[in-house]
C-alpha cells in the first residue's frame, strides 16, 4: 500500500474513500492498457508454450487426434543417430561462428572508431549486410561460391589453387555456411562494440598515455576490460542465434549434401513439416531450448569471473 | 542511458562524417590499409550481385567470369530484360505489397500496444502486475521453434493460415518491445506526469501528449527492430503460407530460387529488387538503425 513514487500522498482518514476509488481505477486502467498485449502474448505465447509441453508427450501428425505416448519422443530422441549428428554439426558451427565473429568484430570496431577520412563509407559497408535478409544473403553466396561459374573459384584458379565444390562438397558445406553467416552478422557485432568503445571515457585513455603506456598497452589494459559486458552479451546473443541456424541452410543446401549441413533446427523442420511428426519435432525444440538455457547459464557464470565491470 | 552515451560519443567521432578539421597535407592514415580490404570484402558480394543482374545468361555461364560486355548500353538492355523477366515470371509486386502491409501493421501495432503495456507495467499499480511482467519475460526467453507448431495449429483454428493475418496477429505485440519501453519509462522522472495529472489529464492523455513525444529514441528502436524482423522473417512465413498470393518478399524469393536455379542474371535481378527497399531506408536512416541496434543490444 505504501506509495512507491509518491503517486498518492498518505491520505487523511476522510479521503480514504476517494483514495480507494483512485486505486481501483488504477487497477482498471492498468488492465485496460495491458489488455492487447495480454491477448496476443497469451494466445500466441503462453498457450503455445503449455501446448507444446503436452505436444512433446504426444504422437501427432497435425491432422488426426494426437495420442499420448509419455516420454517416448524423448527416449527415441536419445537413441536417434540422425539427431545426434545434427547436434554435433550445430556445436561445430557454433564453436567456429561465435569466436570468429566476436574477435573479428572487435578488431573491425577498433578500426572503425578512428577519425579517418571516408569513415562514413567504411561503416556503411560493414553495416549493410545487417539489413540484408538471410534469404538474399544465401542466394548471393550461392552464386559467389558456385562450383562452375562462381567468381571465388575464378580467383582461386588464378592463385593456382584448384576449383572447389563449396556447398556441394560434404566436407566443406558447413564451413561455407560459417563464412556466409559471419559476413551477415559481423556488422551487428561491430555496432555493439563500437557503441561500447565510444562509451569509454577519453580521459582514461589520456591518463594511460600520460603514464607512459603504449597504445597497445592502453587498449589491452584500459579499453579491453571495459568491453567485458559487451563481449559477454555478444557471445550469449551470437550463441543463441547460432544454435537456431536455419534460413541460410534452407536456401543454400537444404541440409545436404549427404546431410552434412542438417543442423538441429533444420532436422526439426524436416521432422515437423516433411515427415509430419509434430510431437517428435516439439521434443527436439525442447531439447534445443534446454541446450540454449544451459549454455547461457554457463556463459554467464564463466563471464562473471572475467567481467569486472557492469554495463 | 546508452542513447545519451552514444549520442555524446558521436559528437567526438561523428557517425555522419562532417568536414574534417583543416590539417594541411596530412598523410593518409595507415588504418586505410586495414579498412580498404575490409570494405572490399563486405561490399563485393553486393557489387557482384548487381553486376550479374546486368549480364546476359550466356555471360553468366562462362568461366572464368568477367564483366559483362558493352558498358553502358548493353548493360542497360540486359538489365531491362532481367528485371522485367523476374517481375513477370513471379508476382513480386504482390509480394512487395504483402510485405509492406504486414510490416506496417506489425510496426504500428508494436508501437501502440507496447507503449501502452510498457507504461502500465512501469507506472500503474494494478493487481497481478509483477506476475504479468514475469510471464512476459519468460515468453521473451523461449525460442520460436518451441512454440511454432502450436502457433500454427492456433492460426489454423482461427482460419488465419495462408493469409496475411497469420503473419500479422502473432507479431502485433512483442515481449521485446514491452520490455524495452518499460525499462525506458522507469527512467523518466515521475514529476512531469504528476504535473499533467494535476492539470486534469487522463492517464492516456499523459502518455500520448506528455511522455511519448520525448521518447523518439526508444520508439525508433522498437519500430526499426520490428520492421527488420517482420520484413526479413523467413521461418514463420515458410510454414504459415502456402499459396503464392499470400507470400512475403523473402518467402517468394526463396521459391523463385528453386524455379530459376541456374538462370543467375534473372535470379540476381529478383534479389536486388527485394533488398532495395530496406537498403534504401537503411542508408537514409543509418544513424537511427545503428542507435537502435546498439541500444537494443546494450539493454537487451
Amino acid at each position: 500500500m505504501a506509495p512507491a513514487r509518491g503517486d498518492e500522498a498518505p491520505a487523511p482518514a476522510r479521503r480514504a474513500g476517494r483514495a480507494d476509488r483512485l486505486l481501483s481505477s488504477e487497477h482498471l486502467t492498468g488492465w485496460l492498457f495491458v489488455s492487447p498485449a495480454v491477448l496476443i502474448i497469451g494466445l500466441f505465447g503462453v498457450v503455445p508454450i503449455i501446448w507444446s509441453v503436452v505436444l512433446s508427450f504426444q504422437s501427432s501428425d497435425f491432422v488426426t487426434t494426437p495420442t499420448w505416448i509419455g516420454l517416448a519422443n524423448y527416449q527415441a530422441l536419445l537413441k536417434d543417430p540422425a539427431f545426434a549428428a545434427s547436434v554435433r554439426r550445430t556445436i561445430i558451427y557454433t564453436l567456429i561462428f561465435v569466436p570468429v565473429v566476436t574477435v573479428a568484430s572487435l578488431a573491425v570496431a577498433v578500426a572503425l572508431n578512428r577519425a579517418v577520412r571516408g569513415m562514413r563509407f567504411y561503416r556503411t559497408a560493414v553495416f549493410a549486410p545487417v539489413v540484408t535478409s538471410t534469404v538474399a544473403t544465401a542466394i548471393i553466396f550461392n552464386w559467389l561460391l558456385d562450383p562452375y561459374f562462381g567468381i571465388l573459384n575464378a580467383i582461386l584458379v588464378k592463385l593456382g589453387i584448384p576449383a572447389q565444390q563449396f556447398f556441394q562438397d560434404p566436407s566443406q558445406a558447413l564451413y561455407c555456411i560459417v563464412v556466409m553467416t559471419v559476413w551477415g552478422w559481423l556488422g551487428f557485432a561491430v555496432i555493439i562494440y563500437l557503441a561500447a568503445l565510444q562509451g569509454v571515457p577519453q580521459e582514461l585513455m589520456e591518463a594511460a598515455a600520460i603514464d607512459g603506456a603504449t597504445r597497445w598497452r592502453a587498449f589491452r589494459r584500459v579499453q579491453l576490460p571495459l568491453l567485458g559486458p559487451s563481449t559477454l552479451f555478444l557471445v550469449i546473443w551470437l550463441s543463441i542465434n547460432a544454435l537456431q541456424l536455419f534460413d541460410e541452410i534452407y536456401v543454400t543446401t537444404r541440409g545436404g549434401p549427404l546431410g552434412s549441413t542438417t543442423v538441429v533446427v533444420y532436422y526439426l523442420y524436416q521432422q515437423a513439416f516433411q515427415l509430419f511428426n509434430a510431437g517428435y519435432a516439439t521434443a527436439i525444440a525442447y531439447v534445443l531450448f534446454l541446450g540454449i538455457l544451459v549454455l547461457t547459464v554457463v556463459q554467464l557464470v564463466i563471464g562473471r569471473r572475467f567481467v569486472h565491470y557492469r554495463s | 542511458m546508452s542513447f545519451v552515451a552514444l549520442e555524446r560519443a558521436e559528437a567526438g567521432t561523428p557517425l555522419v562524417a562532417g568536414p574534417e578539421p583543416a590539417r594541411r597535407r596530412r598523410r593518409p592514415s595507415a588504418w586505410h590499409l586495414l579498412l580498404i580490404p575490409l570494405a572490399v570484402v563486405m561490399v563485393f558480394p553486393f557489387v557482384w550481385l548487381l553486376v550479374t543482374s546486368f549480364s546476359t545468361l550466356a555471360e553468366s555461364r562462362t568461366f572464368p567470369p568477367s564483366l559483362p560486355a558493352g558498358f553502358p548500353l548493353q548493360w542497360i538492355e540486359n538489365a531491362v530484360h532481367n528485371y522485367s523477366a523476374a517481375w513477370t515470371q513471379a508476382p513480386f509486386g504482390r509480394w512487395l505489397l504483402n510485405t509492406t502491409i504486414v510490416t506496417s501493421v506489425v510496426v504500428v501495432g508494436n508501437l501502440v500496444f507496447c507503449s501502452l503495456a510498457g507504461y502500465a507495467l512501469a507506472r500503474l499499480r494494478f493487481f497481478g502486475r509483477t506476475a504479468l511482467f514475469l510471464v512476459i519475460l519468460a515468453t521473451l526467453m523461449v525460442p520460436f521453434q518451441v512454440v511454432m507448431i502450436p502457433v500454427l495449429l492456433i492460426c489454423r483454428d482461427l482460419g488465419l493460415v495462408d493469409t496475411l493475418g497469420a503473419l500479422i496477429a502473432p507479431n502485433l505485440v512483442t515481449p521485446f518491445g514491452i520490455f524495452l519501453l518499460r525499462q525506458f519509462f522507469k527512467t523518466l522522472p515521475v514529476e512531469i506526469e504528476e504535473a499533467a495529472r494535476i492539470d486534469g489529464a487522463t492517464r492516456l492523455g499523459t502518455l500520448v501528449k506528455v511522455l511519448l513525444p520525448s521518447m523518439a529514441a526508444p520508439l525508433a528502436t522498437v519500430g526499426i527492430m520490428t520492421m527488420l524482423w517482420s520484413w526479413n522473417d523467413f521461418l514463420w512465413p515458410l510454414i504459415a503460407i502456402q499459396s503464392e498470393k499470400s507470400m512475403t518478399l523473402q518467402l517468394g524469393l526463396s521459391t523463385f530460387v528453386g524455379a530459376h536455379e541456374t538462370k543467375w542474371p534473372v535470379l540476381m535481378a529478383a534479389t536486388v529488387t527485394t533488398q532495395i527497399p530496406m537498403l534504401l531506408i537503411f542508408i537514409l536512416a543509418q544513424r537511427w538503425f545503428v542507435q537502435s541496434f546498439a541500444s537494443s543490444g546494450v539493454k537487451g
